[in-house]
């Protein structure tokens, strides 16, 4: 590795985590190249230098990461892990293609608290000079609050959009809280952001009075937090009139704790309701999809939308298991494979056609009143102080 | 009670161990027809589409057991070594089967679960838990079942070892063997690598063991080397695999490539498999490395046999004329 002062780090793109990690790296005092967001161009370059038959997201990796080292970067981090979903083997396969395209570049390799404390720990302080655990314990806290603000403006986003009264309020108003979020600093500021950015997006002007639709998001992690290789479909849905929450979020997803702060229901919980169905884990979010699915069943959504990429291992099990899912707890599930062919057009029209049925298939009921939420874990009255991981609501 | 395997998948890594034990706790053992058109239509028909061909096989060979036994041995295999998963497909079989089996009609399944990952000692007892559950056989009789199949699976490994093929071995496999004798003799040794439910289902691949035989080639799979030997190798990468299977892949073309024991290499994959599509890209870059030349084969319930066909004998053709 190079020295920490002449280090310029990239990591791929995956959603807001670009927000967080911004934040991260000011902390730790590491230059940080932000690979351009992802476009058709990434994609193109992507798909020119990946395996056939990879998954998408490894596409849109490989394409972020060109484009970073061309700009300037000169070490990449990339998260591992020990399977058996694919992507804990991505960062190899990465490096060992750039490296025969002729780039020279550090590579570190981030596995999992889980797997090691302490190797943790050294990938960091490899990044910044003299880095105690203390400090390093500290920042991480800070970022984490900071990347979960982020994540509960993406939620609230999703459930206000469907009422907005004005097209395009609601995305004007996230552009402007995450700036405000983006200046905070120190835990208190951070706090006092939250709160603004929230209340700014709650004063978006909203038609409670409209008849919405419910839909839950489940899949693959990548899908659904990457609005690129999506085609923003969120906001597709949320400007038909669709009440929208979605089973994964990114700091639930890379924090080491199972309490899935931000979607509300503890990962515990989610894996009981999949085990009639699927009783193992099989790696990525299969188990996850299977037991988020019954959760939207069970508190009355409409429907359920599964993204995936095309051939990947968790959710094709999952996808072959729904179809009794969606018998037994009668909901509708659209499942939508996404790949490097996948046209923008063809997906609206499914939507659509899907969000009609669902219209139809509710008949004449109507739901004037918001839907219940589901519930934050930071606003828990049962768990104020303390967050235990089998606390359930 | 008769309980069918179907033969399809870890089939041919563990049909000896497994007949040898249900057949030690009393029962009969029924295996499927080696797969054909109507097994393999059917599994297509039913199975997910974007599911690699050898699951889509296997959802068939079970339509085609359910009018024949009682129950359907479809085996959780979680984990055949220490830190190592199988492919996720094995974890997630038996609740995929399950959730066809209403549509499909099948006989309840037997679905122990084999997992070695956290402690390899472990797998005896889930065997020996799963005979008393099931069958309420007595902790002795499960024993005497389990160490039979062990020694079993052995003798199996052990013929193996010393260049027999399980085509050579397992009933019924005869389509996949030569039926001339090879046309020229002495020429170039291939080394065949790919899931043994790929390469040796005669089907999936248009028979092409027996073709590359009746060519002259020799043929070397990755079961003929000692298995330690193969593991050895395939730490030889950047970050330890966690697919026990690819490992013996990724060992098999570290340890031919180390030994030269190989003129070339034909590597053959299942469209859409995942483990194989990230390793292919390390296996391409070691065949390279080592000047081996490698041709990697992707099959699927499409492949037509002239494509295949010629796309061997251009290889083979191109390793005659190389020395």
């Amino acid at each position: 590795m190079r020295p920490p002062d002449q280090i310029k780090i990239t990591t791929p793109h995956m959603g807001n985590l670009h927000l967080l990690l911004d934040d991260l790296f000011g902390r730790l005092g590491v230059e940080y190249i932000k690979p351009p967001r992802s476009s058709t161009k990434t994609l193109q370059l992507g798909i020119k230098h990946s395996p056939e038959f990879a998954c998408l997201p490894l596409k849109i990796n490989m394409g972020n990461f060109i484009q970073a080292l061309d700009k300037g970067a000169n070490t990449i981090a990339m998260a591992g892990g020990h399977g058996p979903c694919r992507f804990g083997y991505y960062g190899i396969v990465e490096e060992r293609i750039l490296r025969d395209l002729g780039y020279e570049f550090d590579f570190l390799m981030l596995e999992p608290f889980s797997d090691g404390a302490w190797a943790f720990y050294k990938s960091f302080a490899s990044l910044s000079a003299g880095l105690s655990i203390r400090r390093l314990w500290k920042i991480l806290q800070v970022s984490f609050a900071k990347g979960r603000a982020f994540d509960r403006l993406r939620k609230r986003a999703l459930m206000v959009r469907a009422y907005e009264a004005n097209h395009g309020d609601t995305g004007r108003a996230l552009k402007e809280a995450e700036k405000i979020m983006a200046g905070a600093g120190t835990a208190p500021e951070i706090e006092a952001a939250a709160a603004a950015s929230l209340r700014l997006i709650d004063s978006v002007d909203q038609d409670r009075e409209r008849d919405v639709l419910k839909v839950g998001i489940v899949g693959e992690f990548y899908l659904l937090l990457e609005p690129f290789s999506n085609f923003d479909l969120e906001e597709i849905l949320g400007n038909m009139g669709v009440y929208l929450e979605r089973c994964v979020w990114v700091t639930d997803w890379i924090a080491p704790r199972r309490d899935n702060k931000i979607f509300g229901y503890p990962k515990q919980m989610i894996e009981e309701k999949a085990a009639p169905f699927l009783s193992h884990n099989v790696g990525g979010e299969g188990r996850e999809t299977i037991g988020s699915t019954v959760l939207f069943a069970e508190r009355g959504f409409d429907g359920v939308v599964q993204l995936l990429p095309f051939g990947c291992m968790p959710e094709n099990i999952a996808t072959s298991i729904l179809p009794k899912v969606q018998q037994k707890h009668d909901i509708p599930v659209l499942t939508l494979t996404f790949d490097e062919q996948t046209g923008r057009a063809g997906m609206v029209t499914r939507l659509e056609a899907f969000v009609d049925l669902l219209r139809a298939r509710r008949g004449g009921r109507r739901i004037i009143a918001a839907p219940e939420p589901a519930p934050d874990r930071n606003s828990c009255a049962a768990c104020e102080r303390k967050h235990v991981s089998s606390c359930r609501f | 009670m008769r309980v069918g395997i179907p033969r399809s998948l870890l089939y041919y890594k563990y049909l000896p161990f497994w007949k040898t034990f249900l057949t030690g706790l009393g029962l009969e053992v029924e295996t499927s027809p080696m797969t054909n058109k109507k097994i393999l239509s059917s599994g297509v028909k039913i199975a997910e589409n974007e599911l690699c061909v050898p699951v889509k096989a296997f959802y068939g060979h079970c339509a085609a057991l359910k009018d024949k036994v009682d129950a359907l041995f479809v085996p959780r295999v979680v984990s055949v070594e220490e830190r190592a998963y199988t492919c996720p497909k094995f974890l997630g079989l038996p609740d995929m089967i399950a959730a066809a089996a209403d549509s499909m009609g099948l006989p309840p399944l037997l679905t122990p679960k084999l997992n070695q990952r956290e402690k390899p000692s472990e797998f005896k007892w889930q065997l020996i838990n799963f005979a008393r559950r099931e069958f309420g056989l007595g902790r002795l009789d499960a024993v005497a079942a389990l160490e039979t199949a062990k020694l079993a699976q052995r003798r199996y490994q052990d013929s193996l070892a010393a260049g027999r093929k399980p085509v050579d071995l397992l009933p019924l496999s005869r389509l996949n063997r030569p039926r001339r004798r090879p046309a020229r003799t002495g020429a170039r040794r291939v080394g065949l690598l790919g899931h043994p439910y790929n390469i040796y289902d005669g089907y999936i691949t248009q028979n092409l063991i027996a073709r590359l035989e009746e060519m002259g080639v020799d043929l070397i799979v990755p079961e003929m080397t000692d298995h330690h030997i193969l593991m050895k190798a395939a730490t030889d990468v950047p970050k330890q695999l966690y697919w026990s299977y690819e490992k013996e892949i990724m060992g098999a073309i570290n340890h031919w490539t180390e030994t030269g024991q190989v003129d070339g290499v034909i590597y053959v994959l299942a469209f859409a498999c995942g483990p194989d599509s990230l390793i292919q890209v390390l296996i391409e870059h070691r065949a390279r490395a080592h000047k081996v030349p490698l041709m990697s084969l992707t099959i699927d319930e499409h492949s037509g046999e002239a494509g295949l066909v010629t796309r061997i004998e251009a290889f083979v053709d191109m390793l005659m004329r190389k020395k």
